[in-house]
């Protein structure tokens, strides 16, 4: 047993480091990007002229289509029609990128709502008093409504950051060496898929126990300001 | 000086505001009062625009609006500058420390630099008797510490008129007499300021203009002594349910 765990472990640690992080971080920077602009277009209602405001009623609609499509069907057929379906009609990624581009559209879909509620939860008073100083809608928004919704967005964005940590192992069924599939064919080849299936079990949840760690230090970093008097 | 002309405000249907019109001093105290529901805080709200009634012209200085057309996001943003306000609940930024509550709308709305600001802010610190709480959060501080720093916020905006919304009502009564006390010190110092209240002692100490709202309309515009003095019907109604 120990030499399956030895001689195993270089594989997937390199399609770890290859595959499984890369696609995470990448996929949850780009996502969360997308969610930061999906809630924000969902929220607001700029003021203007009517071309302006139809435009911008437009622009919702499509935010809330693309909310809709992606928390409404599977990911595994999200990966399924982008990798295997679009090319019939001409649109052709490789893999890597084709996982990309799902995950992070998933993943943006996710956190946009988790985004939404949190701005949402902030005190309406947040908005009068930074108004009524003068800021601009963007100053009132990026220095006093952000750094407050972000706390309270922390949680549900690591989970969904953890998700997609495990949900990559989809990307297996589109080609994409990455953990998962690098242990199911080593369990191919030497017969002892329940300790492949188990070691690589044990290498999601160092990750996921990693970012768990993480979000623990970013709540507390971002909670100082709530220490209580005489505490 | 403020010239509000024939403003209405409806929330669904109902007038918060009817046909107002007000004149308000430079270098004045202002003092409204009216019972509960009356139509005090949309009045005030409107003058820093964070209400836009519906139809009616508004005056400040050399800024004019005209509520029944498109008011310009610059035209809003510059009479926010001229009216900073101070909140009944304080609403300070609870994620940014004490100072940085005070500078946030000099160096980023006024475009001061930050040592500036913060000398400036220091400065108000000392005002309001808080010179040493600059290195904490809001919700380290009291209700009373909390609004004595609001009033720094505002003040730190140097606005032409300063608008407070019952800027006492949350507080305990040893406490409300700290925060009026600053304000009487603003008043003596002849700034424009526009105070909704219901501490009748204070109206009566400071007021150079009574502004009596009741039912979204205006039943009374004069001077204290005019009010307190010799009041008419209604206020006589009111001045009296207000004593113990
Ligand atoms: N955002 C709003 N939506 C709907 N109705 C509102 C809104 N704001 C105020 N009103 C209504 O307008 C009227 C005037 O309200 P306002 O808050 O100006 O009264 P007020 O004199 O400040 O009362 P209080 O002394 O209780 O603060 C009330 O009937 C109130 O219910
Ligand atoms: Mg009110």
């Amino acid at each position: 047993m120990w030499d399956t765990i030895v001689s195993s472990t270089p594989q997937i640690v390199q399609a770890g480091l290859e595959f499984t992080i890369p696609l995470s971080i990448i996929s949850f920077a780009l996502g969360f990007i997308i969610s930061i602009f999906t809630a924000m277009i969902r929220i607001s209602n700029p003021k203007g002229n009517i071309v302006f405001k139809l435009l911008w009623r437009f622009l919702k609609l499509i935010a809330d289509f693309y909310v809709w499509l992606f928390r409404s069907t599977p990911e595994l057929v999200q990966l399924f029609i982008v990798f295997f379906g679009l090319p019939n009609i001409g649109i052709q990624f490789p893999a890597f990128t084709a996982g990309i581009v799902v995950f992070s559209l998933n993943t943006g879909a996710y956190c946009s709502e988790s985004i939404r509620s949190a701005i949402q939860s902030i005190p309406e008073g947040q908005w009068e008093a930074a108004s009524s100083i003068g800021m601009k809608y963007w100053q009132v928004m990026s220095l006093i409504i952000f750094p407050q919704a972000i706390r309270v967005a922390l949680p549900p964005l690591s989970n969904s950051f953890i998700s997609l940590v495990k949900d990559t192992s989809l990307a297996s069924s589109i080609t994409i060496t990455e953990m998962f599939m690098v242990s199911q064919q080593i369990a191919a080849k030497n017969y002892e898929p329940l300790l492949m299936y188990s070691i690589v079990a044990v290498y999601y949840a160092v990750i996921c126990t990693l970012l768990t760690w993480l979000q623990h230090y970013l709540e507390k970093r971002t909670s100082r300001y709530l220490i209580n008097r005489g505490a | 000086m403020i010239k509000l002309e024939h403003i209405n405000k409806q929330f669904k249907g109902k007038y918060a505001l009817k046909d107002i019109n007000l004149s308000i001093n430079k270098n004045e105290t202002t003092v409204i009062l009216g019972p509960s529901g009356a139509g005090k805080s949309t009045l005030l709200r409107t003058l820093n625009l964070l209400e836009q009634p519906q139809s009616g012209l508004y005056q400040i200085d050399d800024q004019s609006v005209d509520f029944s057309k498109y008011i310009s996001q610059n035209q809003i943003l510059t009479i926010r500058r001229m009216t900073a306000m101070v909140f009944q609940s304080w609403n300070l930024f609870p994620h940014l420390k004490i100072l940085q509550n005070i500078t946030e709308g000099p160096i980023h709305v006024l475009k001061q630099s930050k040592s500036k600001a913060q000398e400036n802010a220091r400065h108000l610190l000392k005002l309001v008797g808080l010179p040493d709480v600059e290195g904490m959060y809001p919700n380290q501080l009291s209700g009373g510490q909390q609004q004595r720093i609001s009033i720094c916020r505002a003040l730190a905006m140097d606005p032409k008129y300063t608008l407070f919304d019952e800027p006492t009502s949350a507080l305990d009564p040893e406490i409300e007499a700290q925060v009026l006390r600053i304000l009487l010190k603003l008043a003596a110092q002849k700034r424009s300021m526009i105070v909704v209240t219901h501490n009748m002692e204070f109206a009566k100490k400071v007021a150079d203009q009574i502004v009596f709202v009741e039912n979204g309309q205006i039943e009374f515009t004069g001077s204290r002594e005019e009010f307190f003095d010799e009041p008419s019907g209604r206020i006589h109604d009111f001045l009296t349910a207000m004593e113990l």
